[in-house]
């Protein structure tokens, strides 16, 4: 939707600047002007919610990277000096860490509310394949990020996730040692894990450049899933969409202020106020929330090697899929059975988050014990993620390959303006959902 | 202001009406900005440990007659001198001496304290550290660009601008003296 | 649909947010009604006193505390803070509480290690010099620094209040090997000295002693010095240890959240406004 822009400048500074580097232009052809389908609903905030994330972690990393020392022997002691002696360092420490926590829970209803309207199909291919990126990146920083306050749970969750490697063939260990600067996760290893971790978001931030530009050039989707063919599809995105945005980012924050004020180490593990010792491995190791189901899918299998492979796969498979969706409808509101394995496909994720956080033993219903299949009694959190694993691979390779062909979609308004509802599935008056049309 | 809208009346709107509910929203958003704003810039003042040694006490007993000691404060090096008898003489006689920066000996120490002298140890002139005892005035003298303080830390000959700065400092008692 | 979607991620988080206790290796700590708790929560300051004191008396023989410095005791929300000396370094107390204390310097003249009375600027010191004198004095164990101990357990002040009430009767089957005490509260496993019937009992095995005994240490406001009120206090205390800027947080939060609430009113205004004559 990359069409002529209307701005025209007003000021002799604006006509100036305009000659010579067109940015005002640019701020009011992509964030005044920009036509944006009018039936937006809340699922579609979370772009801009995205956005406010990302400069609140730069902004309080920057502060906080004044005052933390990378050092084995200081790291620890820094930031409990921020959070003591800095002016309105607790305040700074305590918004990056649950920023954390604050970005993933919006990158991820961002990624679901893409699964369900489609909005990784034609022609949004490559938009959804910088979002996977800007994926990847956020986690490796906040694996980073969290191994900086050198606890407990930084530092061995640093082993075993830089031990992952070593399970690769051949060059395995070299690439282990070549990480970690040594024998073992110690000060080298912390010191180049700072640099990255301040590096990254600013690759982030690149790539959020490029995600918007390629979503202003194709233009949004819409909950319909139908494209926008005219004027009337669309609302200008100020003020309609800079409010309505501002209006959810208000919200959010809210959330986000609950847990900064009122139970900041709610989402963190306890453990990580112990400082990291190499010699004692704590109970439970754990990583954060937002890796948990990532973590269950790389303990459900027995095979090192294959669980570091399906691991990454899990988020590979996301890269591809706007290949393996065959369907030539993109809303979820009009592939009714989809529909539904698009749910269950969201129950499995909530589970291998919950299997993640879980022992691989314990019990799945207490007390019950079954038998034992291959290596584990069959009321274990290992079965359970693998079964909760094995849905959401089939989602992808089969489910959704297949549901492309042979579902029969509802009817599909003829364009955004024309059936006028205000709230849920848009359907055309007079076009019932008739069996026969069911897939 | 554009209002080149078809409808009027209670339900038309031009969106880009300055409403005052959009003022007010408006305003307040940048409210929240500017109180987000404070920490992060108060962030960078001196923190709680820094400020704790921001003072310091000092047991005067340490000092020898004659003699002087420096100690760090905030950073920097500190003067203390127990002066003689002959020392302070000499600065009370040189009061009315043609001085860079003009200064009593009576303006640089404490009431009833004349033989404790307390100064910052850092050359007005570009900030070495003056040796104790050197120069014409028996005094100090900077080796970096040759300026000579008298016993009352005051510049006689040299290229600095000013006399060694005094800082704010007390007597908690007649043996310990806190600065800052 | 958005309903929808908020009850599935508050489904997620509440599952994912899963008790640590589940796994069944200690009690469920006691659940106290600190003063602190809740969104207008405050420490008691005379709570916190008497809690200093216990550590003072009972816990700093062994356990250090070197994050903390003297002029934190003084600082606004701490056991001793006077208004008017906001500046804690200058307050009478905690300087009297410093001089107490006998820290390592190196002598400026001699270059010899020497010990000092303390400054309010200096770290409480630790009651060893380093680690392995820390183990040889405690029979290989490790006292945890107490700096951060209330927020690196489960539970926090909680857990702290439980374990040291929790010691009492050893259940008839469990050897308790020596120099070590059985505790419910502790995490552990003690089926390896389970000689009796059934399922070992949960808990684990402490290398502390009992530290606090009626009347071990003498409160100065009169408060009947039972171990409960010692477990409380030095509790408390250790919590504010942790979290010296509770109090500041979660008034400054009652305030941002006060005012989000509004800005989000008002904002929910301005974008019905705006919509109002959009079909949508």
């Amino acid at each position: 939707m990359s069409g002529h822009s209307n701005y025209t400048p007003k000021t002799g500074i604006e006509r100036w600047l305009d000659a010579r580097l067109p940015v005002v232009r640019l701020a009011y052809d992509s964030l005044v002007d920009f036509p944006t389908p009018k039936n937006l609903n809340y699922w579609y905030t979370f772009g801009g919610i995205l956005a406010i994330c990302l400069g609140i972690q730069l902004v309080t990393g920057i502060v906080l990277a004044m005052h933390y020392v990378p050092h084995v022997d200081y790291a620890f002691g820094s930031v409990e000096r921020i959070m003591r002696d800095v002016n309105y360092g607790w305040l700074v420490r305590y918004m990056h860490a649950n920023g954390a926590s604050m970005f993933f829970i919006a990158v991820y209803a961002h990624m679901f509310r893409g699964l369900y309207y489609g909005s990784y199909k034609a022609p949004r291919e490559l938009l959804w394949i910088l979002g996977c990126v800007i994926y990847l990146l956020m986690m490796a920083t906040a694996f980073m990020g969290y191994v900086l306050p050198w606890g407990q749970m930084s530092f061995h969750g640093a082993v075993v996730i830089t031990n992952l490697f070593g399970a690769l063939p051949i060059v395995g260990q070299s690439i282990t040692t070549w990480l970690w600067g040594g024998f073992a996760v110690d000060n080298p290893t912390l010191n180049r894990f700072f640099s990255l971790h301040y590096l990254l978001p600013f690759m982030i931030a690149g790539v959020v450049i490029l995600h918007i530009w390629a979503l202003h050039v194709v233009g949004n989707n819409n909950p319909s899933g139908v494209e926008v063919k005219s004027k009337a599809d669309t609302v200008p995105f100020h003020p309609y969409y800079t409010v309505k945005d501002g209006f959810a980012i208000a919200l959010f924050m809210i959330m986000f202020a609950a847990f900064v004020f009122f139970n900041p180490n709610a989402l963190g593990d306890p453990v990580n106020y112990v400082p990291a010792d190499p010699l004692v491995t704590p109970a439970h190791i754990v990583p954060e929330w937002y890796f948990l189901p990532f973590y269950a899918i790389l303990r459900a299998v027995p095979d090192k090697l294959m669980g570091v492979l399906m691991m990454f796969s899990a988020i590979g498979v996301l890269f591809v899929l706007p290949w393996l969706d065959t369907s030539r409808v993109k809303s979820m509101r009009y592939r009714p059975t989809t529909r539904l394995y698009f749910f269950i496909f969201v129950v499995a994720c909530l589970v291998l988050g919950f299997c993640g956080g879980r022992l691989p033993d314990d019990h799945v219903i207490p007390g019950l014990t079954t038998f034992t299949l291959i290596d584990a009694d069959l009321n274990s959190m290992v079965w359970l993620s693998r079964i909760a694993a094995a849905y959401y691979f089939a989602y992808f390779l089969i489910i959704l390959p297949v549901m492309g062909l042979t579902e029969s979609p509802l009817p599909q308004p003829a364009s955004i303006s024309e059936p006028v509802l205000s709230h849920s599935a848009a359907m055309p008056v007079g076009a019932a959902a008739s069996p026969e049309k069911r897939g | 202001m554009a209002d080149a809208n078809p409808e009027h009346g209670v339900e038309g709107d031009d969106p880009n009406r300055r409403d005052f509910i959009h003022i007010a929203a408006g305003v307040a958003a940048l409210g929240a900005a500017a109180t987000v704003a404070w920490p992060i810039i108060d962030q960078m003042n001196p923190a709680g440990d820094t400020l704790a040694l921001a003072s310091v006490e000092f047991d005067l007993t340490k000092v020898q007659l004659g003699q002087s000691v420096t100690i760090k404060w905030r950073g920097k090096p500190l003067f203390i001198r127990h002066r003689t008898g002959v020392e302070i003489a000499s600065a009370i006689k040189d009061d009315k001496a043609d001085l860079r920066d003009p200064s009593t000996d009576e303006e640089r120490h404490k009431k009833g304290k004349a033989e404790w002298l307390v100064l910052i140890g850092t050359c007005t002139h570009l900030g070495c550290v003056p040796t104790f005892g050197g120069g014409d005035y028996g005094g100090w003298f900077c080796p970096c660009h040759g300026s000579h303080y008298d016993t009352s830390g005051r510049i006689r000959k040299g290229p600095a601008p000013k006399n060694l700065a005094v800082p704010d400092y007390a007597f908690l008692s007649d043996t310990v003296v806190k600065v800052g | 649909m958005l309903r929808k979607g908020l009850a599935i991620a508050a489904l997620g988080l509440a599952l994912v947010g899963g008790s640590a206790f589940a796994a069944g290796t200690q009690e469920e700590p006691r659940t106290v009604a600190w003063s602190f708790n809740g969104p207008f929560g405050k420490f008691d300051r005379a709570q916190l006193q008497r809690g200093y004191k216990v550590y003072r008396e009972v816990c700093s023989s062994c356990h250090a505390m070197h994050l903390m410095s003297f002029r934190n005791l003084g600082q606004k929300g701490g056991p001793f803070y006077d208004p008017e000396y906001p500046n804690p370094n200058n307050n009478p107390y905690v300087k009297a509480i410093a001089k107490d204390y006998q820290i390592d310097d190196i002598d400026s003249e001699t270059g010899d290690v020497v010990k000092r009375p303390g400054v309010p600027a200096d770290r409480f010191a630790s009651p060893y010099p380093n680690e392995a004198a820390t183990r040889a004095s405690n029979g290989g164990a490790l006292p945890p620094d107490m700096s951060t101990l209330s927020k690196a357990r489960e539970g926090g002040p909680d857990y702290i209040y439980s374990l040291l009430t929790g010691y009492g009767e050893v259940p008839a089957g469990l050897e308790v090997p020596e120099g070590k005490h059985y505790n419910p509260y502790m995490a552990g496993d003690v089926s390896a000295f389970w000689k009796g019937k059934g399922h070992a009992p949960i808990g684990g095995l402490i290398a502390m002693t009992p530290p606090l005994a009626p009347d071990k240490v003498t409160f100065d406001d009169g408060t009947k010095s039972t171990v409960d009120q010692q477990a409380r206090d030095v509790a408390a205390f250790l919590a504010w240890v942790s979290e010296p800027k509770m109090e500041e947080r979660k008034a400054f939060g009652v305030g941002t959240m006060a005012y989000l609430l509004i800005l989000a009113g008002l904002l929910y205004v301005s974008y019905k406004r705006i919509w109002r004559n959009v079909a949508h």
